[in-house]
């Protein structure tokens, strides 16, 4: 039953996942636990991401398919479960950038792969990284963006983040449709991720689990 | 006596679309007065080289050089795009200044920047643009939404054009709202029929809605009289511009405007069916878009932005059952009618080239981005022509050597045997000027067919 629901997540069989937890559900089983295996589902999704067997409308269609299972099992929630995160992750698009698919699926590879992300949105404020960085302890921090705009507010962030005494503290990776090597320079940001899971390694690598 | 349109095969009418853009008129019909005889040769000169790699028959004296910005041009002029887009003579003066500056041999024109006061009075909602949601330095940008429901396929499929009206136009549109409420027109077949069906256009939103539409309208006359005036004069200083109009990919059609990126990506699994059909559906209305567009100006050439079926978008088999069959078939429509499709695959579309060398020869303008250069030039360049692959990372923060080094590359790549063009890869906003000269100079020096 247990495999069923993992295999079912993460083969997108949407009907199939919704009938177990309803079952498992109706039988009392512990949710943490169905939760649990939902979320080894969206590792195996991620995995399938990474080797390049999955694409992005499989992410979005898996994320989909979380969200209903997180509605049905919520009522029977009585604490939340702790899940183990391999590390704090801040993460956003920057400002005057309204872009959000790469993000997003940025922080939906990081989410799966085990980080605890805040995911600050789109356009965000120079100072709202900086606050979030301080309020978190996060030692990472991703800044997206998809305009050649978004170049000038990294590294206005990065400049920030140097200003507020934490430049030393964080390990800044950027990434978006027209970031290169000679952008990373620019903006004084430690990488740059072609794509989501290149984000994912610079992650494991920086927390010292890759 | 000339042949009738109808009575053309395809490579005529091709050839005829390309006789009027050779041949500009003026708004009164006549023959357009060039500033100078230089300025009719080199305008001459510049469609000639461009029709020479477009239909891959004859080599053309050098690789053309097209440069194709976004809002570069308002920021190279020292303008704001919130003036560009509020103060139609910035926006003429900042394009004018972009063909004395750099010479390309063909650019967009000026209509990219747009009447903002006219999105304003429709209350836009599928854009934010300068000065309404983004600040006035920037650039605008689409707000992604489900304009169309997921159980709305039917509707789409039923009736597109009644679809748009009474659906997508009022969500889109704040001051459009009254048109939820018209009549359903094909009600109006007799007597009878016509009070009853008159009614709504006496109610006070749909007043209200024809109301801006009319403001919306006159605003958009006064942008037209002033963005084509300048795209007019700069065609009489031999500097012709690149579309006609623009059309889509029927899978963009619905994933960027309608459903909306997430909306599409489930529809695929939830009802892929229906999908379908209605991009099959759009695949005429497209067509017939863009060869309205191509004939009304004389124009070959017709803008196709592609963006959702780009690498890592979808897997190449649901590009090959999704993306690429109603594309293909667009185009296909498109050619047959004389038209150029301009297909621009932004972002990087390298898995898709195998795919879409599909096409018939010299009849596919592409603009390339971030896709493989060399694979590109293997596949759909040894049918279809290609401008595009330099980076806009590199025109924004590199050095003109840098540039230089890199058009060189791309000459030497794709230059060879004809079919390529030297250009940007994405639609820039920001970059160094002398980066964007060196571009152009250096394509026009380096380029040369001996």
């Amino acid at each position: 039953m247990a495999e069923n629901l993992v295999n079912a997540l993460a083969d997108l069989k949407e009907q199939e996942a919704i009938e177990i937890v309803k079952k498992r559900l109706n039988a009392n089983e512990d949710p943490l636990k169905i939760l649990g295996d939902a979320r080894k589902g969206m590792e195996i999704v991620g995995n399938r991401f990474a080797s390049s067997e999955y694409f992005i409308p499989d992410l979005v269609y898996s994320g989909e398919i979380l969200k209903t299972v997180t509605e049905l099992v919520k009522p029977k929630l009585t604490t939340t479960g702790e899940n183990k995160k391999l590390g704090k992750i801040v993460f956003g698009t920057v400002a005057g950038d309204i872009h959000d698919i790469g993000k997003d699926i940025v922080v939906f590879m990081l989410d799966v792969n085990g980080f605890e992300v805040y995911d600050l949105g789109i356009d965000v404020p120079v100072q709202k990284f900086v606050d979030k960085i301080k309020e978190t302890g996060a030692p990472i921090v991703g800044l997206s963006g998809f305009l050649t705009l978004a170049f000038d507010s990294m590294k206005q962030t990065v400049d920030a983040i140097k200003t507020a005494g934490l430049r030393d503290k964080v390990k800044v990776m950027i990434g978006g449709g027209q970031i290169t090597e000679d952008v990373k320079t620019y903006t004084g940001a430690d990488a740059y991720g072609k794509d989501a899971m290149a984000g994912v390694t610079l992650a494991k690598k920086w927390a010292g689990v890759g | 006596m000339e042949k009738q349109w109808e009575e053309m095969s395809s490579d005529e009418k091709q050839e005829a679309l390309f006789a009027r853009w050779m041949s500009p008129k003026d708004p009164q019909g006549n023959d357009l007065k060039f500033q100078s005889p230089q300025a009719e040769k080199a305008y001459k000169e510049r469609i000639t080289r461009t029709k020479d790699a477009i239909q891959m028959m004859k080599l053309p004296d050098r690789v053309p050089v097209f440069l194709m910005p976004s809002f570069f041009p308002v920021y190279n002029a020292g303008f704001t795009p919130q003036e560009a887009m509020y103060d139609y003579e910035k926006c003429c003066t900042a394009f004018k200044k972009l063909v004395a500056d750099f010479a390309p041999d063909v650019q967009p024109g000026a209509v990219m920047p747009g009447p903002g006061k006219a999105y304003e009075i429709l209350d836009y909602k599928l854009y934010s643009w300068p000065g309404h949601g983004v600040s006035p330095e920037q650039s605008y940008q689409a707000n992604e939404g489900e304009y169309m429901k997921a159980d709305e396929y039917d509707a789409l499929i039923d009736d597109p054009s009644n679809f748009f009206s009474s659906t997508y136009l009022p969500r889109v549109f704040g001051a459009l709202e009254g048109f939820q409420m018209l009549p359903y027109l094909p009600g109006i077949l007799e007597a009878y029929g016509v009070a009853f069906n008159f009614i709504p256009f006496g109610l006070p939103p749909v007043q209200a809605t024809y109301k801006a539409l009319f403001e919306a309208g006159a605003e958009a006359l006064i942008w037209a009289g002033a963005i084509g005036g300048c795209n007019m004069e700069m065609k009489a200083a031999g500097f012709p511009d690149l579309w006609a109009g623009y059309s889509k990919a029927p899978f963009d059609v619905i994933g960027d405007t309608l459903r909306g990126t997430r909306g599409v990506m489930l529809d695929m699994y939830r009802q892929p069916d229906k999908l379908i059909k209605a991009m099959e559906r759009l695949t005429p209305i497209m067509i017939k878009m863009g060869v309205g567009v191509a004939k009304m100006n004389g124009q070959p050439i017709v803008f196709m932005p592609l963006h959702k079926g780009a690498d890592g978008f979808m897997s190449d088999e649901q590009f090959k059952k999704f993306y690429w069959p109603t594309f293909r078939e667009v185009m296909m429509g498109l050619i047959a009618e004389g038209v150029v499709p301009n297909p621009a695959a932004e972002g990087k579309w390298t898995t898709r080239l195998e795919i879409m060398k599909d096409l018939p020869k010299g009849k596919v303008l592409w603009m390339l981005d971030q896709s493989d250069i060399a694979q590109a030039k293997q596949t759909i360049g040894k049918v279809g022509c290609m401008f595009g692959n330099v980076p806009s990372a590199l025109l924004a923060l590199g050095t003109p050597q840098d540039v230089k080094d890199y058009v060189k590359k791309c000459i030497d790549v794709a230059g060879k045997g004809g079919g390529y063009i030297v250009c940007n890869g994405a639609f820039f906003d920001h970059a160094k000027a002398e980066n964007v000269k060196a571009m152009v100079d250096f394509a026009k020096e380096y380029g040369v067919y001996k």
